[in-house]
């Protein structure tokens, strides 16, 4: 069991997860990239940057 | 299912036709009466056409309200602590939209509103009606005061923080919707004056910071303020609260207290996304819910937390927040009547 690097809620993850794959938290909703298998990690997956014209 | 028989006391306003939208569809209600002394014997629809078709009901006179199970008081501020025994005559259970009974210390009243209080001794009675802080209350309560919309946007989000936290400084910066004034004609609501205007009205010592005080800080130890501006929506608040506290906390620090405080409750939702075109709380996407989103960043330049929350004023603000109370003083499913989605796009 990991946590998510956004909110430090448990993650729960799909055995059959494959590398790169994006998932969400279940809590805070973020996009979370699984960047390794065995030790399972993830990070947050690439943010789309914003700017309405400012 | 039983049908509990309500009504609602000046029912021609907004927060009244926003009432009736709600409470015609309502499965475990059934609502008898409608009264409007200026409307008496019009059909609702003419001043709610939204409802042409919903109802054959026609506003009735005050005083021919028959007792009921629960009544709805949605007059202006000072109206029903002048009948409030009238009113106590006719219903069991009494949901007050109005400020009247929201208060809870007499001498905010002069204060605030410039009226003395004509009945300070049942302001204990009532319940702050904000759910999601006095469940437990309302459900045992025959009385209970909505608060007021702009509080409603305000306290739901700092409430977790300044339980949980040491705060020093609170700015709450509002933007409000037209509906939230009334639906009464002024000249600061005619059309060429309030089209296009992002005006501060009331910079400092708003009403409604009388009930953040009194939820957020009843020992007086925060400096809390608050700033409304009338923007260019019918319907919405969107409320941005600048907080500073005590101690600097990272950002999961404060995804669990929201977590924590709210992840089970059935109005509230976390809004704080990376991606996407609604990355924090909108209230265009909530018109016609009974929904506070809630979203937040820390500046990590500085350690301010900006919250970001946002309602319907007609909804959750007012009429959404009273059918909640309802249901649990009642003892229905708390969601009963109130499952409405918003519209995408809008």
């Amino acid at each position: 069991m990991i946590a998510c690097p956004e909110c430090g809620s448990k993650l729960t993850i799909a055995d059959d997860v494959v590398q790169n794959e994006i998932v969400e938290c279940e809590s805070c909703g973020v996009e979370l990239e699984v960047t390794n298998l065995t030790p399972l990690q993830v990070e947050l997956a690439p943010e789309e940057q914003e700017d309405w014209g400012e | 299912m039983k049908r509990y028989r309500v009504a609602i006391a000046g029912g021609s306003g907004y927060a009244g036709g926003e009432l009736l939208r709600l409470l015609l569809r309502h499965p475990g209600v059934q609502l008898v009466a409608i009264s409007s002394r200026s409307q008496a014997g019009r059909s609702v629809y003419k001043i709610h056409p939204n409802l042409r078709g919903a109802t054959e009901l026609k506003f009735s006179r005050p005083e021919e309200l028959e007792p009921v199970e629960l009544l709805f008081t949605a007059l202006p501020h000072g109206r029903v602590m002048r009948q409030i025994e009238f009113f106590m005559s006719r219903a069991e259970r009494i949901v007050d939209l109005s400020a009247d009974f929201r208060l809870k210390d007499p001498r905010d009243y002069p204060s605030y509103y410039g009226y003395e209080h004509r009945r300070p001794e049942l302001l204990k009675e009532f319940v702050y009606g904000l759910p999601e802080l006095h469940r437990e209350e309302i459900k045992g309560a025959h009385l209970v005061a909505v608060p007021g919309c702009t509080a409603a946007a305000a306290i739901t989000p700092l409430k977790p923080l300044t339980e949980q936290f040491g705060v020093k400084l609170v700015v709450v910066d509002a933007k409000v919707g037209s509906s939230a004034a009334g639906a009464a004609a002024s000249p600061a609501g005619h059309h060429p004056e309030r089209a296009g205007v992002v005006r501060s009205f009331k910079p400092t010592g708003h009403r409604h910071l009388a009930e953040m005080k009194q939820e957020l800080d009843p020992h007086d130890r925060i400096s809390l303020n608050f700033s409304p501006h009338a923007v260019e929506m019918v319907r919405g608040i969107l409320s941005t609260s600048h907080v500073f506290l005590e101690d600097d906390y990272d950002e999961r620090t404060i995804w669990q207290c929201y977590l924590e405080a709210y992840g089970q409750e059935p109005f509230v939702r976390l809004v704080k996304e990376r991606t996407g075109l609604y990355r924090y709380p909108e209230p265009k996407l909530l018109l016609g819910t009974n929904f506070c989103d809630i979203g937040f960043e820390r500046d990590a330049r500085t350690g301010r937390l900006v919250v970001i929350s946002a309602l319907d004023n007609l909804t959750k603000g007012a009429a959404g927040q009273a059918v909640q109370c309802m249901n649990l003083m009642l003892g229905l499913d708390e969601r009963l009547g109130l499952n409405e989605w918003g519209f995408h796009p809008v």
